[in-house]
């Protein structure tokens, strides 16, 4: 069999079981979402916590517990990050220093899981499990419960009330990962990921030289690194490495995983709003994006043009023999489209077009199909835009699932749909204008090593954490201004998401007649699509020209 | 007023102890009961698949690593050994504390000199044309730690093996086939052949010469 | 019989239109207006003014910016950018000053009407001392006498008096109009001039806030206010500047870093085509036009909102009377009884009413010419003929001939009334004449009973059927609204029966009988409770409440000045039918806007492929950026050509839209869904492909001038 048809198979395989998934998973998430219920273990957690779980918040509250919530996150791992030396398992370990202790605290909270740091070689198991595991999980939280904020807004008429963040965040980490998250470490130890609390220890090998060989619970966080689309890996190889991802079958199931919730989404969306075909439309233009990316990325990875892939005859710099290249192209795909930024090949060593697709997935706004809960509100908001577009061409003030969208809403919009390009081309602009930073390129003087810039703002900016990882972001200059980006990616998007949830649940609700824009047909879908391409695309568009597509058009 | 600094407050207390409370229930609980689970039913899988030669552990089966000759001092001379299949190249030098890629793009000139440098190195050492040399013996493997490199070129290594160990090409070439791992499932992943795995097999074969 | 009271008539002012699909029509335009405008265009130039439109205010600044560049480094490229840059902010403000140069010949002829008057107002009541006072000076509540040949000095009702009064300076109808005091009709407007008679007004508006003062600077655009989609779509493009702007801003050093450092003036092209220009440019030309398609039809909107909210609007309340149907019964059918011909009936029933002028009263005339052949007769042909008149007492008219001394009456009314006419004769009356009476009844319907009293005795000869007459095209009216999403709901003063008859006829979706005012405002209220627009014409001072708490509440000129004033729009013609093309309108205003942004939009993928590779792939450049003249997919002939190519079509594309931002995109009554495909088509694609041309041929024409090709 052929690589391609093989890597068809293989991406059939993965739609067939998605596609089988997604329905009783996305219903089973808006279960938890809505239920009235508290199970008891739970209720001990609100009263550790010290919430009332049955009292609803606005959108302010809910906000200001995001907030709160998150910032204890930042600064509780940055202790454990300064402090690790003094704590048990450090496999001694120095403490992280400030600047990139900042950054990785940023990054994990903020679910982007940029790593400027090597997990071998800076961060012991106790860290590992207390503090980066433990915001895999709950960074992924706070995502998914900002997104079902959103929806509730869009349902709730006249309140202004959209949920209790303590419930959600609780909830989205009890009844939704953790259960998923110890299923799936059994399969991947059983496939021979390693779990244990081993230290490195050397080998003697077969030639009779000598190799380290590393130990760590690395199962357990590896599995919610791809779940939550964290994407931070336990070791700097991330999912390429033999302990983390040790085969195509382990392959498979992380690709699954990066894409499960995302995929899910968009049903207990549809379920929320009483409408399972609003959530197939949100559904649609998510794949087909998503689809779309895989073929062409699939494609020019297979024909790898590019001087130095022609002479080795193929696109394999990066890649690992046991995975292959349609298998790399999927998982590429797939983690940056996510906000994941795991990975399972290098980046930065695809071909130039390659290289820019992975950039464009991410610049589209990681909303095809987008982080765990960012992904469904990020492109929620595309389609408040899309609405407003195409609403305004049917003749009528446009709405959305009944809401309307006017001057209020657009600002929101406008500002979220600003935020995230501008801290991008800003940063990057600046960092390649200042000489120093044009330091840590490693291809330098060329347009990959503008990409190499351009990658990592792009990858902070939209909380991917993927990286084109030639550039050495270990200066403070980059710890501090990454880690920057990515709180404002994450948090200030997060603030206007919730502002728009409260306007809508403040509306009332508009009935649907003939006149009313059907947000649930192809034509609207293709709409949508349209405007992610071309209003987030178009404005990366010269920066992608001075960087992949210089190199790709070679 | 009063009520609205007292709500903050509590809102902002309670971000605290609920990060405390979730770092007990995914940060301790979870993984220790993950690695406890994993200790006990998947053992061998759970501390990395050791490969272990006559009793003694000489790596593992999932991490690839260096077949160069080893310098007095125990240390690798950076010469490929002749006498065994060779991995594919690596960034990190088969050294699982800095796994990682090259991180070259496709046009940088460094990258191309070394992809050429690397396949006239190949095609000389195994005696083959380099038309014949596959890509993945000339481009480093993502992790570093690759523990597999493509069938072809398991066989363009198999005359040059067997010269080198004295052994019939054809017992060695079937050897290699033998060791060829097909798809996962017929679908998944890449044809394969674990380096390590077909060098223990050479060594029994050499050995029962 | 007739229970209409004669009036004037008022309501028939306006020629019934008929309703055809598609009936918005096109506002003229002219190029000429573009030169006439030119001074005006130039005028709002100044930056005060061009910061109210954010796109448009960048590329102004980005005009000042090339300027200089252009002076300190000249050449034939920086020149040309430079004019063309230009001439987009200019033909942006073009658009605008066409749009109100059309409003500003309106506004002139108002104003001749508002010449400064001189007010006779009255000191102490009604009957008090008379003094003169400029027009200016009258305060709300004042008392003001008006005789034929005055000019009323401002707006108000009239509380004595009734007189006939010359609207035409508001309307541009001629046919004078009665206004007396009390009931529906008191309202009068400044400006208008009193032809007979003498009423006394009391003024109701301060100077300077009069109706007419309003309308002027409606169509002056002065008064004009952002709607709120308006005011949507500027925060959209205001964003789509900035992110383009730091697109631009940033791009300088990620090309420095590439080593090929663009000029100032090439990065202001790439901006300026990008950021969305040919909406930013033609929105408030679009908006203002739209303003003057409802002024072309008569109607003042009192807010752009209400404009907006029509095209919202989902629930129509529509009055029956003169709006679903004519405006008064008319005879559809004679039933003659049994051993009665028809043409006996027929004659009986013309007979009868030749005298009677009322409408009813025409119709049986007509029914009888049409439906049976016969002549209308002259009242000499018959002999000696005395005619009854109609009175409340009798409720029956009719006539008496006399023809060789036998005298023959005939009486046609109410069933009850005929029916004691024809018993206190002797006659007797047939009981299938009760049956025919209830069964018309029962249908809606009014019946008239004719009798006759000669030789043979007292009789009833049958049953006219009058009935109320759908308007025709109403039914296909009410399809196409049902398509768009609006339901109508039929009010009146009916009893349910009648009103479900005509309700099904004319095919509303819904009917409100024996309307109280209060009964239509519970309707609104519930209709907007559940979320839904509503829109309703009305004109008694009774309809007020509901006027005002309508979204669109469109008065009636003839109406009450509380009507006037708690509707937001005002119908010159008073013509009700006209809600629905307000409608269309306010659909028509938001579909242009819609249109546009997305052309606008689309447009830029062509422009990146002319300007990207023309910035980068350049002889002697970066050979790591050489590649990216692959880009170039419409070889243009240089980059000198291609960015100037792409800035020419950025600004001709702004003129050449301007009739549509003036005319608005055709509308036609579509369902979204079919609405969307369509302009989606049409701006979406078609905004996608017409730069790729319209750049290429631009490319050829500039390519020779010298020093750019």
């Amino acid at each position: 069999m052929s690589p391609t048809v093989a890597g068809i198979l293989q991406l059939s395989l993965l739609v067939a079981l998605l596609a089988a998934v997604h329905r009783p998973f996305g219903d089973y998430m808006a279960k938890v979402y809505s239920s009235e219920k508290h199970t008891r273990p739970e209720r001990w957690i609100y009263k550790a916590v010290g919430a009332d779980p049955d009292s609803g918040q606005r959108w302010g509250i809910y906000l200001r517990s995001v907030l709160a919530f998150s910032m204890f996150s930042l600064l509780g791992l940055y202790a454990l990050l300064r402090l690790q030396d003094k704590l048990p398992w450090s496999l001694g370990f120095a403490p992280m220093k400030a600047d990139q202790a900042f950054n990785t605290a940023a990054s994990f909270t903020a679910n982007t899981n940029w790593q400027s740091y090597s997990g071998e070689q800076a961060v012991g198991h106790f860290v590992q499990m207390a503090g980066l595991t433990v915001q895999n999980f709950v960074s992924a939280a706070v995502g998914m419960a900002v997104a079902v904020a959103l929806v509730r807004g869009f349902v709730r008429v006249r309140s202004g009330e959209i949920g209790n963040f303590w419930v959600d965040l609780v909830r989205g980490c009890v009844r939704i990962l953790l259960p998923i998250a110890v299923v799936g470490t059994i399969v991947l130890v059983a496939s021979g990921t390693i779990q244990n609390l081993a230290d490195p220890h050397t080998v003697t090998t077969l030639s009779g030289g000598h190799q380290t060989v590393t130990g760590g619970p690395v199962a357990s966080q590896e599995v919610v690194k791809e779940l939550g689309t964290n994407g931070g890996g336990f070791y700097n190889a991330n999912s390429a490495h033999p302990f983390e991802n040790p085969n195509a079958f382990t392959n498979l199931v992380e690709i699954f995983l990066i894409l499960v919730i995302p995929f899910s989404l968009p049903r207990t969306f549809g379920t929320l709003v009483g409408s399972a075909k609003q959530g197939y439309a949100i559904l649609a233009a998510m794949f087909t994006i998503w689809f779309v990316f895989v073929v062409l990325m699939t494609w020019t990875e297979m024909h790898h043009n590019g001087t130095a892939l022609e002479i080795a005859g193929g696109a394999t710099e990066g890649k690992e023999q046991r995975i292959g290249v349609p298998g790399s192209s999927l998982f590429a795909v797939s983690t940056t489209m996510t906000s994941t930024g795991a990975v399972n090949s290098f980046h930065s060593s695809f071909t130039g077009l390659g290289g820019g697709i992975t950039m464009l997935g991410m610049m589209l706004g990681e909303i095809t199909p987008g982080g765990v809960g960012s992904g469904l509100y990020g492109m929620l908001v595309m389609a408040i835009l899309a609405v407003f577009v195409a609403g305004l061409m049917v003749g009528r003030t446009p709405e959305y699932l009944g809401k309307k969208i006017g001057a209020g809403e657009m600002k929101l919009v406008a500002m979220y749909i600003l935020v995230v390009p501008a801290t991008i081309l800003t940063m990057t602009g600046v960092a390649l204008a200042l000489p120093g930073e044009r330091a840590s390129i490693l291809n330098s003087d060329s347009p990959h090593g503008l990409s190499e810039v351009l990658y990592a703002y792009t990858s902070g900016a939209n909380n991917n954490g993927s990286a084109f990882a030639g550039l050495s972001a270990n200066t403070e200059y980059y710890n501090v201004t990454i880690g920057l980006a990515m709180l404002i990616g994450r948090f200030v998007t997060i603030a206007l998401v919730l502002a728009l949830a409260g306007r809508l649940a403040e509306q009332r609700q508009v009935p649907e007649t003939v006149g009313t824009l059907k947000t649930h047909k192809p034509l609207f879908v293709g709409t949508l699509v349209g405007v992610v391409v071309i209003v987030t695309g178009l404005t990366f568009f010269p920066a992608l020209a001075l960087g992949p597509l210089a190199e790709g058009l070679a | 007023m009063a009520t609205n600094a007292s709500t903050r407050i509590r809102v902002f207390l309670a971000g605290l102890r609920a990060l405390l409370v979730l770092t007990v229930v995914l940060g301790v609980a979870y993984p220790l009961a993950m690695t406890g689970i994993a200790q006990v039913a998947f053992s061998d899988q759970a501390n990395g698949s050791k490969v272990k030669v006559d009793g003694k552990e000489v790596g593992s089966s999932l991490l690839g690593q260096s077949f160069d000759i080893v310098g007095p001092d125990g240390k690798s001379t950076g010469q490929p050994d002749p006498k065994w299949f060779q991995p594919r190249p690596s960034a990190g030098n088969y050294d699982p504390l800095a796994s990682g890629a090259s991180n070259y793009g496709p046009e940088n000139a460094d990258f191309i000199q070394l992809v050429k440098d690397r396949k006239a190195q190949v095609a000389a050492f195994n005696g083959v044309p380099e038309d014949k040399v596959p890509a993945d013996a000339v481009t480093a493997s993502g992790s570093g730690l690759d523990p597999h490199i493509s069938k072809a070129y398991a066989l363009i290594q198999v005359d040059r093996v067997a010269k080198e160990r004295g052994l019939d090409p054809a017992k060695v070439k079937k050897l290699v086939e033998d060791h060829v791992d097909g798809r996962v499932i017929g679908i998944l992943g890449d044809e394969r052949v674990n380096v390590l795995e077909l060098n223990i097999a050479l060594q029994k074969l050499a050995a029962t010469k | 019989m007739s229970t209409t009271v004669q009036t004037p008539q008022t309501t028939a002012q306006a020629p019934e239109q008929p309703p055809a699909p598609g009936r918005v029509a096109a506002g003229l335009f002219e190029p000429r207006q573009l030169l006439k405008s030119l001074p005006d265009a130039l005028r709002k130039l100044d930056p005060r003014v061009m910061a109210k439109s954010p796109v448009m205010f960048v590329v102004e600044i980005g005009s000042v910016l090339t300027t200089i560049m252009a002076v300190k480094d000249p050449s034939t490229f920086a020149w040309i950018t430079t004019v063309w840059l230009w001439l987009t902010v200019i033909f942006a403000n073009l658009a605008e000053a066409v749009a109100e140069g059309r409003g500003k010949a309106q506004a002139d002829t108002l104003r001749k009407a508002k010449t400064d008057t001189v007010a006779r107002r009255l000191v102490g009541g009604t009957s008090g001392r008379e003094e003169r006072v400029p027009g200016t000076d009258l305060k709300v509540g004042d008392l003001v006498v008006c005789e034929a040949g005055d000019i009323i000095p401002g707006d108000g009702d009239v509380v004595e008096g009734v007189a006939s009064v010359d609207e035409s300076a508001i309307t541009g109808e001629s046919a004078p109009v009665i206004r007396e005091s009390g009931g529906d009709r008191s309202a009068v407007t400044g400006g208008t001039k009193v032809l007979s008679d003498r009423i006394v007004v009391k003024i109701t508006t301060k100077p300077g806030e009069t109706f007419i003062d309003r309308m002027i600077a409606l169509v002056e655009g002065a008064a004009r206010q952002k709607t709120p989609n308006e005011i949507a779509l500027n925060i959209l493009l205001a964003s789509l500047t900035i992110i383009f702007l730091f697109a631009v801003v940033t791009l300088q050093p990620l090309a420095i870093y590439s080593h090929a450092e663009q000029s100032i003036i090439v990065l202001i092209a790439l901006l300026v085509c990008l950021i969305p220009t040919t909406i930013g440019a033609l929105l408030s030309a679009i908006g203002i036009a739209g303003m003057d398609r409802l002024v072309q039809r008569n109607v003042l909107a009192m807010s752009g909102r209400a404009v907006e909210a029509a095209g919202d609007v989902s629930t129509l309340l529509l009055d029956k009377t003169g709006t679903i149907t004519l405006g008064n019964r008319q005879a559809a059918e004679f039933v003659a009884l049994d051993g009665v011909t028809q043409a006996e009936l027929a004659d009986a029933a013309q007979l009868s009413s030749l005298a009677d002028e009322t409408p009813e009263g025409r119709s049986i005339v007509v029914l009888a010419k049409t439906a049976y052949g016969l002549r209308e007769r002259d009242e000499g042909e018959l002999g000696h003929a005395e005619f009854v008149p109609f009175t409340a007492q009798t409720r029956m008219s009719g006539v008496d001939v006399t023809n060789a001394g036998v005298v023959r009456r005939v009486r046609k009314g109410a069933a009850s009334a005929v029916n004691a006419w024809v018993a206190e004769r002797g006659g007797s009356v047939p009981r299938r004449s009760g049956e025919l009476v209830d069964g018309i009844s029962a249908a809606g319907g009014t019946p008239l009973l004719v009798a006759v009293e000669d030789a043979a005795g007292a009789r009833v000869l049958g049953v006219i059927h009058l009935k109320d007459v759908v308007k025709e095209g109403m039914r296909e009216r009410f399809d196409e609204l049902r398509r768009m999403g609006i339901k109508t709901v039929m009010i009146t003063g009916d009893n349910p029966l009648t009103a479900k008859a005509i309700a099904d006829e004319a095919g509303v979706d819904d009917f409100l009988a024996e309307a109280t005012p209060e009964d239509k405002m519970a309707l609104i209220k519930r209709e907007q409770a559940g979320g839904k627009l509503v829109a309703m014409t009305g004109d008694g001072t009774n309809d007020a409440p509901a006027l005002a708490q309508a979204d669109v509440g469109v008065a009636m000129n003839t109406g009450t000045s509380a009507a006037k004033e708690a509707g937001n729009m005002v119908d010159l013609d008073s013509n009700p039918t006209k809600l629905i093309e307000i409608v269309e309108i306010g659909k028509q205003l938001l579909i242009t806007r819609g249109a546009l942004t997305t052309f606008s939009i689309a447009n830029d993928v062509a422009k990146y492929f002319a300007i990207i590779p023309a910035m980068f792939a350049v002889a002697g450049g970066p050979a790591g950026l050489a590649p990216l003249d692959k880009l170039n997919i419409m070889h243009l002939a240089t980059p000198e050509s291609a960015i100037i190519s792409a800035v020419v079509f950025n600004a001709l594309i702004i003129v050449a839209l301007i009739p549509l931002a003036l005319r608005g995109v055709r509308y036609r009554p579509l369902s979204a869904d079919k609405m969307l495909a369509r302009n989606l088509g049409i701006y979406g694609l078609g905004g996608l492909v017409a730069p790729f041309v319209g750049i290429k041929l631009i490319d050829l024409l500039v390519s020779l001038i010298p020093g750019i090709g």
